[in-house]
């Protein structure tokens, strides 16, 4: 608990950025209602207040800053009102026994959950499998690691619609498959070179060691490789899992998704609810926290039951 | 020059040597071109002789004993351990193997450390845990066998790895400068062990080390050798009697024989590089 004060320090120092960002971002707007409202703004006209800063606007309606704070479609919503949207969304739906209606956010991150999870297990065990064959074979690591590393230099947002297309064409009905697979394909590199970095972390003399007892293969793998990988397996897990969400997000984003966590921040965006992005932004980022979280008490748990100082 | 004549012992002549190296090379390709590792290297070890090797970097000791342990493989001359070629030895567990460091797998108690080789080699349950409380008592750390290395000192951890050599009953213990990252109080202490251990338990001991008190302190025969191409220079027989206090480092019998390993360690090396 040593790291919450500079943990409350920096989320404080955000909190403070952010609010102070919503007067400019949102005087434009608070103008505008204000004018429609009939009140007098300077300058008058819409199509003025449009040459002129922000900053300059605030110097001239500072009564209006504060209404900036309070708009219904806020260009940058303060946390307070992402925080309403997101309890309004997920807790306060679920009080009145809607937890998994279309509208509420419990329902779509659980459809983002099981998405990045199929994903997740799908590229830890390509990364897994595929880290195997490089350690054990020179041909393997000449021809496929090159490949790994190419493949995440291409965009994930330009592959993830064809993923979508071409499993359709295939006749795979929804978004659940492609999804996972355009989310194991961004989860299954960390894994991979972690893997491979871990099954190669025992030096020399440990492998002298065990030849000297004649030792097959499969013992070298299992008795001292595997167990050695475990650290960098768990490290590169947290690195997978929150790879996954992403790339489970990309793929709720082509059009035509209608459920998950990144159709409605496509959705929030095509009916100007900005609110509703920043909910869903939140719930993402709340469930990626959630899952690197419960990765590293695994680790910890795993690592402290092997006796191995963390 | 010295006497480079490596006749076997005349004392143990009559016994089959354990180990026999007939005329041994061994030449790395590298880029730089070859290297001669060892060049015509001619010993024998007689059963139950405690053997160390000494020598500037570079002569070939650990080399030698990687041979013997078929971790190398001489690229010419005959080398037999227990008669047989070093590959077949190693298959019939003809020997222990400790390394300079430790190697004591963190994830594993210091008991299941030692159990390591006995899993490998498919001992039963309750043969393990009997090999392993013996070999633990004979290293001094029956009280720390539910420890993980890392809750043990550096000279600990290497009694632990000395131990987990013995487990499996092999005749031969090869260490390769076992002591030689310790510091020397703990190196005198587990030196003294050694000589104890080994006084028990009878092995041939085949020991690699940078240090003159060391090798003529523990050993009944010292090879001396040296550098490009690595080769034996001399050997001596030590006429130090087998019980030996730490004191006997002060006798003149003693100081004799580390002059004549200083002797043949400069003779073997011109120090002009």
């Amino acid at each position: 608990m040593k790291n919450l004060l500079p943990i409350l320090t920096v989320l404080a120092a955000i909190a403070a950025l952010w609010y102070a960002a919503v007067a400019p971002m949102n005087i434009r707007g608070a103008l505008d209602i204000a004018e429609r409202g009939g009140a007098e703004v300077v300058p008058a006209e819409s199509i003025a207040r449009f040459d002129r800063s922000v900053w300059r606007l605030m110097i001239d309606n500072p009564e209006y800053i504060a209404a900036g704070y309070a708009l219904e479609r806020p260009r940058l919503p303060t946390p307070g009102q992402v925080g309403a949207e997101l309890w309004k969304t997920t807790g306060d739906m679920a009080l009145r026994g809607r937890a998994l209606s279309k509208r509420s956010l419990i329902y779509h991150g659980w459809i983002t959950l099981q998405s990045t999870l199929w994903g997740f297990a799908l590229g830890t065990i390509l990364g897994m499998a595929g880290a195997v064959a490089i350690v054990y074979s020179r041909v393997v690591d000449m021809s496929l690691m090159p490949w790994a590393i190419i493949s995440q230099t291409i965009p994930i947002v330009a592959l993830a619609p064809m993923i979508i297309v071409l499993s359709s064409q295939v006749g795979i009905e929804g978004r659940t498959v492609p999804k996972a697979i355009i989310s194991a394909y961004l989860c299954y590199f960390p894994v991979l070179v972690g893997m491979v970095k871990g099954l190669r972390s025992p030096g020399e003399a440990q492998l002298d060691l065990l030849r000297t007892y004649s030792a097959s293969g499969l013992q070298a793998f299992l008795k001292l490789r595997l167990p050695a990988s475990m650290p960098y397996l768990f490290t590169s897990l947290k690195i997978g899992i929150a790879a996954a969400l992403v790339g489970t997000i990309v793929g709720e984003l082509p059009t035509g998704a209608i459920s998950g966590l990144g159709a409605r921040i496509l959705i929030g965006d095509q009916f100007g609810t900005p609110l509703a992005i920043w909910a869903a932004l939140f719930a993402a980022a709340i469930l990626a926290g959630a899952l690197v979280t419960l990765l590293d008490v695994m680790q910890r748990v795993t690592l402290k039951r092997m006796g191995m100082q963390t | 020059m010295q006497d480079q004549t490596n006749a076997p012992v005349p004392d143990r002549s009559t016994t089959k040597p354990v180990i026999s190296a007939k005329s041994l090379d061994l030449t790395f390709e590298t880029n730089d071109g070859p290297v001669h590792a060892l060049s015509g290297v001619d010993l024998d070890i007689g059963k139950g002789e405690f053997v160390s090797f000494i020598g500037p970097s570079g002569c070939g000791k650990t080399t030698f004993l990687r041979c013997i342990a078929a971790l190398e493989t001489p690229t010419g001359g005959t080398l037999t351990v227990n008669d047989m070629t070093p590959d077949e030895a190693r298959r019939a567990r003809a020997y222990g193997y400790v390394f300079q460091a430790a190697g004591l797998y963190p994830w594993r108690t210091i008991e299941k450390n030692i159990a390591l080789p006995l899993e490998i080699m498919g001992y039963s349950k309750a043969e393990q845990d009997e090999r392993i409380a013996r070999v633990l008592d004979l290293v001094e750390l029956s009280n720390f066998g539910k420890k993980y290395p890392w809750q043990l000192s550096g000279g600990m951890q290497q009694r632990a790895s000395i131990a987990r050599a013995l487990a499996f009953d092999a005749d031969i213990l090869l260490m390769d400068e076992p002591f030689g990252a310790l510091d020397e109080i703990v190196r005198d202490h587990l030196n003294e062990q050694l000589l104890d251990l080994w006084a028990r338990t009878e092995k041939t001991i085949g020991f690699v080390t940078h240090s003159i008190p060391e090798a003529v302190y523990l050993s009944t025969k010292i090879v001396v050798m040296s550098p490009r191409p690595g080769r034996i220079t001399d050997v001596i027989d030590s006429p130090l009697p087998k019980e030996r206090p730490l004191d006997i480092r002060d006798t003149p019998e003693f100081l004799e024989i580390a002059h004549r390993v200083r002797d043949g360690l400069r003779a073997g090396h011109a120090y002009d590089d």
